[in-house]
């Protein structure tokens, strides 16, 4: 469940504050970084909440925050004003006990590990025990598709592989929540399009919690249960798109005029939020 | 065959089809060794001739090719070798000389041209290719100095200097310990360590990271070895002033590659050892070092060669009667060449030996870089 | 976020300047320490006691044949050799520098021409590439510092003499940097542009002017930054087996002699402040160059 500033009404009426299904909530959150040229105003007045169990997407054009609101969840960066709690707590004591798992838009594995000890990285930091890192290591490298890759390079790996490694690094954490910031943005379009799909599956198998920033459209209307449209100079929210596609969803959805209307729709935010004006 | 290639092959046998008309020696025909020098003579015509308006000689696989070059070339450097040994050489000598020493060449240009992507083959080409040139090298030096009497207070033959080697092992030997396992190793073992544990320190000051980054950058390119005799004045005649001097070399360019190395790691690194809860520890032994690791084994390369270069100029300044700077400066005045070429020997051989086994340990650490990666 | 480029002068200036007056410090510590064993000996000879702390340290660092001099020992007799002596005595320090600058450099452009040629000729034969390079770089694990001696005896030998066999010590260092650095700038267009050049039909040589040497100018510089330091080493150690006759090196040898400790200090200095001098020009010409190509901001 979760709600955008213009579009209070949207709110589930039976939710309530402290509901305990909630992951990530702030309110009035705000980012401003100084610069040699003046404030940045990367985000402005953003409330927003996540459910548990929710795929949230955050899509908008470059500069309009959506990374930043992504890495201030996960404790990258601090806001300037404004509250926001994860699973509860402050994003540094989530942080601090692992509730959850970032994956970046680069793969970021280590060249000198292979992908099981890529994988088993976070486990060793967090001073797991060996039978216990190979075990997970194992069931999170099956779970991506990579079962029999674990003595192989990250760079001998083509790139969509390096990135599903790099889910299944962030899934050996085994967090609640999953943070992806633009995870298949460097990838090709048939390449995307599978991943996308093994994402779905992952998702409805392990019943996480999701926030994807991605700037395709059909990829925030393909995964989405919420989708949140953002729009630049301030950063802020401009419209949640709940979609009420079935869950389980396979790439040909993408045809049907249910599909296209929420597409639709997305598009009316952007141009509403004037993301498609030229910027610098 | 390359145009190159065939250049080579007609100057080979024009080279030793001359020879047939100049004297091989000074005294004409006389000599033992003629019937091997005109076996030569023809297995070059052969050669060329195989090679004429058709590759027959490709017709084999490259190797072989190679090979067969290679081996005629070798056969009449042996007995060039052979006749320069018994007298004096003649025009058709030379003009022998040329042709085998082209036909070395043609060896090279043919290995080289090689592709393979058998990974054996490759190794021992890479190996064989250089070996190959440094033979050709040695051979030109032995004629020219043996064909041309040079002094041998100017320069002596590798034979002599191979000589003199093999009868002074033990002078050899002891310089060595004193110059290369006392001074060397122990210079730069302390050297490269503090240059390190520095940098680890230093680099968890940012201050002290701009502070000293600059003057580090700076002392790396000053003349440090003028220093020796300070130290060899605080520090007595024996190894400990030396391994003082390498120290000091040493210190400098570890410290700079290091800091470099420690803050190569990307921000994204950064942030997932972040989203894990990583402990300064954790992150320095998990992460900034591997990364740093390239920039260590480059300073390690460097300091290689500057730890040998500052023992045996400190030697210069003063030393107990062994070591190969001492034993170089001596000789020379004594204008025993040969002995100097032996200890230079001696030097390369080290070095090389040294440096090699850091190269090696290189690539076994930083496999995963993308300049070994295959 | 701050990155070293935006940092304002002072951010950056006011580190090293503490770190100098740091090693400044104890610098001088140092030396009252040092110099405090043979101070006590002088005054006990002497038959001298009771001396006051601030006497024995001033003593300590006015010694004539100090352990360690004093910054300001060396200062002043770098002063006292370059501006009070006449330039061609042999006792003026810009004498002495002079040649083994003049050494340097010629030993330098020397080098620097050895290397481009050599890599001109390595990235244009295959042969060339796999036979030579690993020699090239063998022949810097041979100590050439310690064949300087019988380099210049040989060569003095032969009736060649003067600069000349000095510098190719400094030669046979520098070319070193300048042939690896530029194989590797040589290589460094990428394959799209090396495409261009094939589409265009162009001879290795347009391709070698036109698009090589331009890409190869930063690897260029920075190894001349290290072959300009470097062919300066060599020409201090080529003087040292002259027999101390002339030069910065000729200055060490005879100061560690006759124990002139405050002259090899201000010989070291003097060469310090020379390689200094001579990468910071170096560095300049390169921002220069750079700029008008186009390829600095």
């Amino acid at each position: 469940m979760l709600s955008g500033v213009p579009y209070e009404t949207r709110m589930h009426t039976t939710a309530t504050p402290q509901d305990s299904t909630s992951v990530i909530r702030t309110n009035n959150l705000s980012l401003t970084f100084e610069t040699n040229d003046g404030p940045v105003h990367a985000l402005a007045n953003i409330d927003l909440e996540v459910g548990a169990g929710d795929f949230v997407s955050f899509i908008g054009p470059s500069g309009c925050g959506k990374t930043t609101l992504l890495r201030v969840i996960a404790d990258l960066e601090q806001p300037t004003d404004g509250s926001i709690t994860v699973n509860g707590v402050t994003p540094e004591e989530a942080r601090l006990t692992r509730a959850y798992g970032y994956v970046f838009q680069a793969a970021a594995l280590y060249p000198w590990r292979t992908i099981a000890r890529n994988v088993a990285l976070p486990l060793e930091i967090m001073g797991l025990s060996r039978r216990e890192r190979n075990e997970r290591v194992r069931r999170n490298l099956e779970l991506v598709n990579l079962a029999g890759f674990e003595k192989k390079y990250p760079w001998a790996l083509s790139g969509g592989m390096q990135q599903r490694a790099s889910i299944a690094r962030a899934l050996a954490v085994e967090p609640d929540l999953l943070l992806m910031d633009e995870p298949f943005g460097a990838l090709d379009e048939i390449v995307r399009d599978h991943l996308n799909e093994q994402l779905l599956k992952l998702w409805e198998k392990t019943k996480k919690t999701v926030v994807f920033v991605t700037h395709s459209i059909p990829e925030a209307v393909f995964l989405s249960t919420h989708i949140v449209v953002m729009s630049p100079r301030p950063g802020r929210i401009f419209d949640v798109i709940e979609s009420d596609l079935p869950r389980d969803r396979t790439l040909d959805i993408r045809e049907t005029p249910e599909f296209l209307a929420i597409a639709h729709r997305v598009r009316e935010g952007l141009r509403e939020g004037h993301s498609y004006e030229d910027t610098v | 065959m390359s145009r190159l290639q065939t250049i080579l092959i007609v100057f080979a046998a024009l080279c030793a089809g001359s020879t047939m008309f100049l004297g091989l020696t000074a005294e004409g025909y006389g000599i033992s060794t003629v019937p091997l020098l005109q076996a030569f003579t023809g297995a070059v015509l052969l050669l060329a001739a195989i090679c004429y308006g058709w590759s027959y000689l490709f017709m084999f696989n490259r190797l072989v090719a190679g090979a067969l070059v290679g081996g005629v070339s070798l056969f009449g450097a042996y007995g060039l070798i052979q006749t320069v040994g018994e007298v004096a050489p003649g025009p058709g000598f030379w003009a022998a000389t040329l042709a085998a020493w082209a036909l070395g060449w043609l060896c090279v240009e043919i290995l080289a041209s090689i592709e393979t992507r058998n990974n054996v083959l490759n190794f021992l080409l890479r190996l064989l290719i250089p070996v190959a040139f440094g033979a050709w090298l040695l051979i030109i030096w032995e004629l020219c100095t043996r064909g041309f009497n040079v002094p041998q207070v100017l320069l002596p033959s590798p034979s002599a200097i191979g000589d003199r080697f093999t009868q002074s092992t033990a002078t050899l030997w002891v310089d060595f310990k004193q110059t290369f396992l006392k001074a060397v190793l122990i210079g730069y073992a302390l050297g490269c360590g503090s240059g390190f544990l520095v940098a680890l320190l230093i680099d968890r000051s940012p201050f002290l990271k701009r502070g000293l980054l600059p003057i580090g950058n700076l002392v790396s390119a000053l003349p440090i070895v003028g220093v020796a005799p300070i130290m060899v004045m605080w520090f007595g005649f024996d190894w400990p002033s030396k391994a003082a001097v390498v120290v000091i070399m040493t210190f400098f360019p570890m410290l700079v590659n290091t800091v470099s190395g420690l803050a190569a790691s990307t921000a994204i690194q950064g942030d997932l050892m972040k989203t894990y809860a990583a402990g300064y520890w954790q992150m320095l032994f998990k992460m900034r070092l591997p990364e740093a690791l390239p920039f260590i084994f480059n300073a390690l390369k460097i300091n290689s060669t500057l730890a040998l270069i500052g023992a045996i100029v400190a030697e210069f300044f003063g030393t107990p009667i062994i070591g190969m700077g001492f034993r170089i400066s001596t000789e020379v005045g004594r204008m025993n060449v040969d002995m100097v070429w032996a200890e230079i020997a001696v030097a390369a051989i080290a070095g090389s030996l040294f440096y090699g086994l850091i190269t090696l340990l290189e690539r076994l650490c930083t496999f995963w870089h993308p300049s070994y990666r295959n | 976020m701050a990155t070293g480029n935006d940092l304002r002068l002072i951010d950056r200036v006011w580190p090293v300047v503490a770190v100098v007056l740091a090693i400044i410090v104890f610098w001088y510590l140092a030396a009252v320490y040092l110099n405090t064993p043979f101070q006590r000996d002088t005054y006990e000879r002497a038959k001298v006691e009771n001396v006051s702390f601030v006497t024995h340290v001033k003593d300590t660092l006015a010694q004539k044949r100090p352990v360690l001099p004093a910054p300001h020992q060396v200062v002043s007799e770098i002063y006292d050799t370059t501006v009070k002596k006449k330039i061609t005595s042999k006792r003026s320090l810009i004498f002495h520098s002079w040649i083994t600058l003049s050494t340097a450099l010629l030993g330098f452009v020397m080098g620097t021409l050895l290397g481009i040629v050599l890599a001109i000729s390595i990235i244009n034969n295959r042969a060339l590439d796999k036979s030579l390079m690993p020699w090239i770089i063998a022949s810097q694990t041979i100590p050439i510092l310690a064949i300087a001696p019988m380099i210049i005896v040989v060569l003095n030998s032969i009736g060649i003499q003067g600069l000349l066999p000095k510098a190719f010590i400094s030669t046979y260092l520098s070319f070193f940097p300048v042939a690896v650095g530029m194989v590797k700038g040589l290589r460094s267009p990428e394959t799209s542009h090396t495409d261009l050049m094939r589409t265009y039909n162009a001879s290795s040589w347009q391709t070698l002017w036109k698009l090589r040497m331009p890409s190869a100018m930063p690897f260029l510089f920075t190894s001349m930054k290290v072959a300009i330091a470097i062919a300066m080493v060599g020409a201090i150690v080529g003087e040292l087996p002259t027999g101390a006759v002339a030069g910065l090196g000729a200055r060490l040898l005879a100061g560690s002699y006759y124990g002139q400790t405050i002259q090899i200090w201000s010989a070291l200095v003097m060469a310090s402040i020379l390689a200094a001098a001579l990468v910071a020009i170096v560095s300049l010409v390169n921002r220069l160059v750079l700029r008008r190509m186009g390829m600095l901001a």
